[in-house]
């Protein structure tokens, strides 16, 4: 089967996830009030001294990303689960990366839009600048969230399916993105203060790096993860 | 569980999974060797300049580094060929070398901890070495956590091989993260970095923890064959002389 058919079919797969979310939008709601909510909840460990929020911001954006954003996950396989349509998603002819492909592009899309609401709410509360960065701010974002939610979909195929998959999802995955974390909070902050060091460059770079394997890595092992 | 492996053939077999009485010598060698080991460093090498006899902390937790390393790279080696070959003797022996790799990490973040107190001030820092190791740990306390929340044998080996190969690719960014990232904590030391005379008890106490590797993952490797075949036993009995074909 050419690489043509099976994005095509993997673009179905995730135009499916996404009409489903987009008629229920359960979890984008919750999500989405979950972030605000943790936003605020920084915001009040750090005390509402401006300046100590304003050098804080980057992290908090990230790390609200992680904690809002990792619930998206497990839901992409419990909704195959509940009506026993993982059985049938594996019957399909084709190779099983595009399964992955596919949960991947739905759950990308999610948080992103997640992150399209958060960002600003973000810019509100902790009174950033918005509109100068904004490029490169958007580079990050993408880059960063593209590692988070790659790890992500492939961590949460092996935690959807068993006990615990509340407590062992963040434990396998979290410990995982440490590298994705440093380089998009480092490239979050550099930005955000106006690149003073030029160093934005080399952890976007890296970003890349870490992109790349975790991708490649992802891809190859989930067909032995998948299967059943 | 689909593959009749070397084990589950012995299942009904009247002869017991005996552990070799090799096992029990490494045991007594790997004892021996640490004990002459630190002998050694006592009574040979001189206290260190500026750090004086604190510094013997370092020919165990130099060491134990370098034997965490080779446990998480068999866990690695032995994932890949499990998922190569589907053999269930590879997975449990990246099982036993991830419990072995685990407790070797701990070992190593502790000894260092006490090092660092007196020689940086601080029992901890944020240096990349230190945290990377912290999140090894976890990463493969993870990787046990998941073998022990999946129950389908089958299931548990293939998930296990391909977090145990993800896992190992952070090591690689631990090892590598002296160079990525500025750091306080010195460059890896190895015997041609320290003074000859230090270098004696270094190799020494390399190969004393080497042979406990070896004993430790040895004796975790009989254990998680034992588990399995006790878990495959109870099956059978759950399901009758029919279901041996799980």
């Amino acid at each position: 089967m050419s690489w043509r058919t099976e994005l095509s079919r993997a673009a179905a797969l995730a135009w499916k996830d996404l009409t489903a979310e987009r008629r229920t939008k359960a979890n984008f709601n919750s999500v989405v009030f979950l972030a605000g909510m943790i936003l605020l909840l920084f915001g009040f460990a750090f005390g509402p001294d401006a300046n100590a929020l304003r050098a804080a911001a980057a992290g908090v954006l990230w790390l609200t990303v992680l904690f809002s954003g990792v619930l998206a996950f497990n839901r992409s396989y419990q909704l195959e689960l509940d009506g026993g349509a993982l059985e049938q998603l594996l019957l399909y002819p084709g190779s099983r990366k595009t399964i992955f492909l596919g949960k991947l592009a739905a759950n990308l899309a999610f948080v992103l839009l997640v992150e399209a609401i958060l960002v600003p709410l973000a810019a509100v509360l902790y009174d950033l600048p918005l509109a100068k960065p904004f490029p490169g701010l958007a580079g990050v974002l993408l880059l960063g969230t593209f590692g988070f939610v790659t790890l992500g979909t492939f961590y949460a195929a092996m935690a959807s399916r068993v006990r615990a998959r509340e407590v062992l999802l963040p434990l396998l995955l979290f410990p995982m993105l440490v590298p994705v974390v440093v380089a998009s909070v480092e490239a979050t902050s550099a930005i955000l203060a106006g690149d003073p060091m030029g160093d934005a460059g080399a952890w976007l770079r890296l970003l890349v790096v870490f992109d790349a394997i975790f991708f490649t890595a992802s891809l190859l092992a989930f067909e032995h993860v998948i299967d059943e | 569980m689909n593959e009749m492996d070397d084990l589950t053939s012995s299942r009904f077999s009247d002869m017991p999974l005996r552990q070799s009485r090799w096992v029990g010598i490494l045991g007594w060698a790997a004892f021996l060797a640490m004990v002459g080991a630190q002998a050694v460093g006592f009574a040979l090498s001189r206290p260190e300049r500026d750090m004086g006899h604190l510094q013997k902390i370092l020919y165990v937790h130099v060491p134990v580094a370098w034997a965490m390393m080779i446990a998480y790279f068999m866990v690695f080696v032995a994932s890949i060929l499990y998922l190569m070959r589907r053999k269930e003797r590879y997975d449990l022996f990246a099982a036993a070398s991830a419990e072995v790799g685990v407790v070797l990490t701990a070992l190593t973040l502790v000894l260092g901890s006490i090092w660092a107190r007196p020689t940086w001030g601080v029992w901890w820092t944020w240096d990349p070495r230190l945290t990377t190791s912290a999140i090894l740990l976890v990463i493969f306390a993870g990787y046990l956590a998941l073998r022990s929340y999946t129950e389908d044998a089958d299931r548990r080996a293939r998930w296990s091989a391909a977090v145990g190969i993800l896992g190992f690719l952070n090591v690689i960014i631990v090892y590598q993260s002296v160079r990525w990232w500025r750091s306080i904590h010195q460059v890896q030391s190895s015997p041609s970095t320290v003074d000859p005379s230090y270098a004696l008890s270094l190799r020494l106490n390399a190969i004393a923890v080497l042979l406990v590797l070896a004993y430790l993952v040895a004796r975790r490797y009989h254990a998680a064959r034992l588990e399995r075949v006790a878990e495959s036993r109870m099956e059978v009995a759950a399901l009758g002389e029919g279901g041996a074909h799980v």
